[in-house]
């Protein structure tokens, strides 16, 4: 019964999402020759040689495992601290929660720029530098408030009373939490799980200050060799497509949470 | 929901504060060190108390960055929010082509920044852009990397691609929690398309569009690797905001201690922001659930 | 104002119905007369919220017609119709004021401020909110709430019809009776065609001068509440009116008399041959307990419920129920069980059959 919306004004908005993706794909299939000499709308020349390159030299394609390695371990310790701290915010009043809870958020909101150097200090100082968990750790600094946040939105969903019948049946808190509380908030940890992997998976800034070989992530590989080897067009575009991929895989399992988990579980 | 008062619960949230104080506050002392500090190398410092921060408050660098931040934020919020509930407004409501959207508009929110970056540095260049080899054929006069206006009008149009998803998301999930009812029963009221959009639709989003506001403010206010990439900044400083001056104070010239002072200002302006979008918010939370 | 008619009608949701199953309002005719008071009845999933939708012309039929009057509305939108319907779920205008919210639908027909703000006074008395009409609705219970749909539902004066989709699920049982005192004063002062969706006889039947009873897509029954408990027109309806519902036996139905197994039960008319499958219905209030007079029974339980006690029992082998006055001692000389010969209805296929000559 919604009002209809308007399939053209739809068209319109994704095709300038979809056309400079495409670009980037379209590149990433040409030779450089075919990049700087002629100006072509589909590769004339179609080769799989940029892709090659970079599946088959490891300081590439270490730039993706390093990425996933600190991407995964970063989001399991941003949930795992989030879901009790969660907990807490949505169920306990307690001394000082609000004010808590507020600095918490600010460190969402804090510009890593800030953070970079003291970072790079603190990190160097301890011997993590260059390793994946240094990585990890540093972006828990905008992922477990924002994990905390999705949770918390999604938890207070979640009706009382059902903890208090667990109690009732004899269920320990842990148990209680593990096999009752999770199951019903699964979609939320996915939610969060998926926020984590975004944010450490698209920032650059502190990854890139963190690591130097190797932990380097790929997106800092890119950057580099865009400066050293002059202008290798295609195997940018390639390295590119590929950071596209693992978002756009997260996004299909996900796709039916999206609009609620970006809204933070609170609609 | 009613909350029981239980100082137990700080147990639950230690895990989290003992992974945040090291991963916020330990570095943030260091930054206030080395706000009140100077330093030759050898890690030898002196104290200079206010020093930097005075410099730094009359600094007319930090005085223009500031300034251009503030105009990039509020361009991009006048345009993305609009436009991003217009969009949502426009989007289909359920099965397959919704979908279809949703994962579509997710697609650029999960593009590492610098790739971003690199896709309309690419995309905008005059040789080898599909953009801007377009415009040039066209007869327009377009060099993101000489000309200042080009630089901004690339930037922009570069976030609104990036993040009007992420504000059309948001109020595309207020939109999907308006029981049908409602429309119901403005049509059987005679409402028209404008006032169903004022009196039910915009109230329904207001929740999810201050988050979305928030989100974008403050991350288009920290904004640093997409513009990086594609302007460095340039040409001349005509697009380094703060956070791309910041890193150059600190890294590239490591002047550590106005860099230190430039940041504790900075992070106090987010702070002050946050606060009054978090006070608003909460109030509105409650009025909600009254 | 006008008597709304519904031809041939009948709506799938479904783009191409392969058969009739696919049809969540089966064909049907029907005339609601002008200035009536109907309650739509049904379980949930019968087609009445359909009906009602497409009554109010939110839903458009699959086919089939629909007359307001002489006009033909089938595709006219919901705002021509020019009619009023309150929701099951309260709907309110979070943002505007109390006062803002009645005013509404009259406002958007460009109604003058005098007349608005008089009437809207008027609709404010009448469900007790006068003293708060400048408050946001914004945070009221869901009683409120929906008084204020209910409001806004009858502010206009000039509607075809108001139509009501089970307005009352969310109020109190207090309120609930009080409210619909008030429509039914309402009705009567005004004259209004209401059409009123719910799943509760007991508010069907004390809201409406005519019952439409629905079943599985379909109008079993359109009649007065004493109709529907006399003569019930269809199994279901004596099923679902009335508490316990009607007793239901299969019989053989011959000249005047129903054969049960052995036994046999007069009838006060003679019946045709019956086609289908036969089956004798009398209402529980009918039913009498005796000391040897009429059928078997077993009994099996004798529930209390305050103005009468309720008898469960069996007579050959299938449930029967009777209603015994209180103060009647029940013991273990009443064996059976005797049914007023008058009050019997034969039903053929779930459908009541007329005695053969039309005469009782």
């Amino acid at each position: 019964m919604r009002l209809r919306g308007s399939p053209l004004v739809m068209t319109l908005y994704l095709l300038f999402l979809l056309v400079p993706i495409y670009w980037l794909v379209n590149m990433s299939l040409k030779t450089n020759a075919e990049i700087t000499s002629t100006f072509t709308l589909l590769p004339s020349n179609l080769t799989f040689r940029n892709y090659a390159v970079i599946l088959t030299d490891p300081s590439w394609y270490m730039g993706y495992v390093n990425s996933i390695i600190y991407v995964v371990m970063n989001t399991v310790i941003s949930i795992t601290v989030a879901l009790p701290a969660a907990y807490a915010f949505s169920r306990y009043s307690f001394m000082g929660d609000k004010h808590l809870f507020f600095w918490l958020l600010t460190n969402r909101m804090s510009p890593p720029a800030v953070f970079a150097l003291p970072f790079f200090q603190l990190y160097s100082s301890v011997g993590l530098f260059d390793t994946h968990i240094a990585v990890a750790l540093a972006h828990c600094l905008f992922n477990v408030p924002l994990a905390v946040w999705i949770l918390e939105g999604f938890m207070r969903g979640v009706p009382k009373e059902i903890d208090e019948t667990a109690y009732i049946d004899g269920y320990s808190f842990p148990r209680f939490f593990v096999k009752i509380f999770m199951p019903l908030i699964a979609s939320g940890i996915g939610v969060a799980a998926f926020f984590c992997f975004m944010f450490s998976w698209v920032e650059l800034l502190l990854s890139r200050t963190l690591t130097s070989v190797n932990a380097k992530p790929i997106a800092a590989t890119m950057t580099r060799t865009v400066s050293a080897s002059g202008m290798d067009w295609g195997v940018l575009a390639a390295a590119g497509v590929l950071t596209i991929i693992p978002g756009a895989l997260v996004i299909y399992f996900v796709r039916n949470y999206i609009a609620k988990g970006f809204a933070l579980g609170r609609v | 929901m009613e909350k029981t008062l239980n100082n137990k619960a700080w147990f639950l949230v230690l895990p989290v504060l003992v992974i945040v104080a090291f991963s916020a506050i330990v570095p943030l002392m260091t930054v206030v060190n080395y706000a009140v500090n100077d330093t030759f190398g050898n890690n030898e410092f002196f104290w200079v108390g206010l020093e930097w921060f005075e410099e730094m408050v009359t600094s007319d660098r930090l005085h223009e960055a500031l300034g251009r931040q503030i105009l990039f934020s509020a361009i991009i919020l006048a345009i993305e929010v609009p436009l991003g509930i217009y969009i949502a407004l426009n989007m289909p409501k359920r099965g397959f082509w919704a979908s279809l959207c949703l994962v579509l508009m997710a697609l650029p929110l999960l593009i590492p920044f610098n790739v971003v970056g690199t896709i309309w540095q690419i995309f905008g260049r005059v040789d080898i852009g599909l953009l801007g080899r377009y415009l040039a054929e066209f007869g327009f006069d377009y060099n993101y990397t000489n000309d200042p206006l080009d630089a901004w009008i690339t930037v922009i149009v570069m976030d609104v691609w990036h993040w009007t998803s992420l504000v059309a998301l948001l109020c595309y999930a207020g939109l999907q929690s308006i029981p049908n009812a409602y429309y119901q029963a403005a049509k059987v009221d005679q409402a028209s398309r404008w006032a169903v959009f004022r009196y039910i639709e915009l109230p329904k989003m207001a929740g999810v569009l201050l988050i979305a506001v928030l989100l974008r403010f403050m991350d288009s206010f920290m904004i640093y690797t997409e513009p990086f990439v594609v302007t460095g900044g340039g040409p001349g400083n005509s697009t380094t905001f703060l956070s791309i001056d910041l890193v150059k104070m600190a890294i590239g010239q490591f002047d550590l201690g106005p860099a230190a002072a430039f940041s504790i200002m900075y992070f106090l302006v987010i702070l002050l922001v946050s606060w009054i979008f978090y006070t608003v918010m909460t109030n509105l939370d409650k009025e909600e659930g009254k | 104002m006008a008597q709304i008619t519904l031809k041939n009608l009948a709506h799938s949701y479904l783009a191409h119905p392969r058969g009739e199953q696919d049809f969540a309002l089966k064909a049907m005719d029907h005339v609601w007369q002008d200035g009536g008071a109907y309650a739509l009845l049904g379980s949930s999933g019968c087609g009445k919220t359909t009906l009602l939708n497409i009554i109010s012309g939110l839903l458009r039929p699959s086919q089939g017609r629909v007359l307001f009057g002489d006009r033909d509305v089938t595709d006219a939108e919901t705002a021509e119709r020019n009619i009023a319907q309150v929701f099951q779920f309260p709907v309110v205008y979070d943002t505007m004021t109390l006062r803002d919210n009645l005013a509404f639908p009259l406002r958007n027909r460009g109604k003058d401020t005098a007349y608005i703000a008089r009437r809207v006074e008027q609709i404010a008395r009448m469900i007790g909110m006068e003293a708060i009409l400048d408050r946001k609705a914004r945070g009221l219970t869901a009683d409120a709430k929906q008084k204020i749909s209910l409001g806004r539902g009858m502010v206009r004066e000039d509607v075809n019809a108001i139509l009501f989709d089970e307005p009352l699920t969310v109020i109190d049982p207090h309120m609930k009776w009080e409210l619909r005192t008030q429509l039914k004063r309402l009705h009567r002062e005004f004259g209004h065609t209401m059409i009123y969706v719910t799943h509760d006889q007991t508010e069907a039947l004390t809201f409406a001068d005519k019952v439409v009873v629905m079943y599985d897509g379909r109008v079993v029954q359109m009649g007065t509440p004493e109709e529907l408990f006399e003569t019930p027109a269809h199994t279901f309806v004596g099923y679902f009116i009335g508490s316990p519902g009607m007793n239901l036996l299969p019989a053989e139905i011959r000249g005047n008399t129903a054969h049960l197994g052995g036994a046999s039960v007069p009838l006060d008319a003679a019946y045709g041959p019956v086609p289908g499958r036969a089956q004798i219905g009398i209402r529980p209030e009918y039913a009498v307990l005796t000391e040897g007079d009429g059928l078997p029974i077993s009994i099996r339980r004798v529930e209390d419920v305050g103005r009468h006690r309720i008898v469960r029992g069996e007579v050959a082998g299938h449930g029967v129920n009777v209603i015994a006055p209180e103060g009647m001692p029940i013991g273990p000389a009443l064996t059976h069980v005797r049914f007023t010969p008058d009050r019997i209805n034969v039903y053929a296929d779930d459908w009541r059959v007329a005695p053969a000559k039309g005469i009782r």
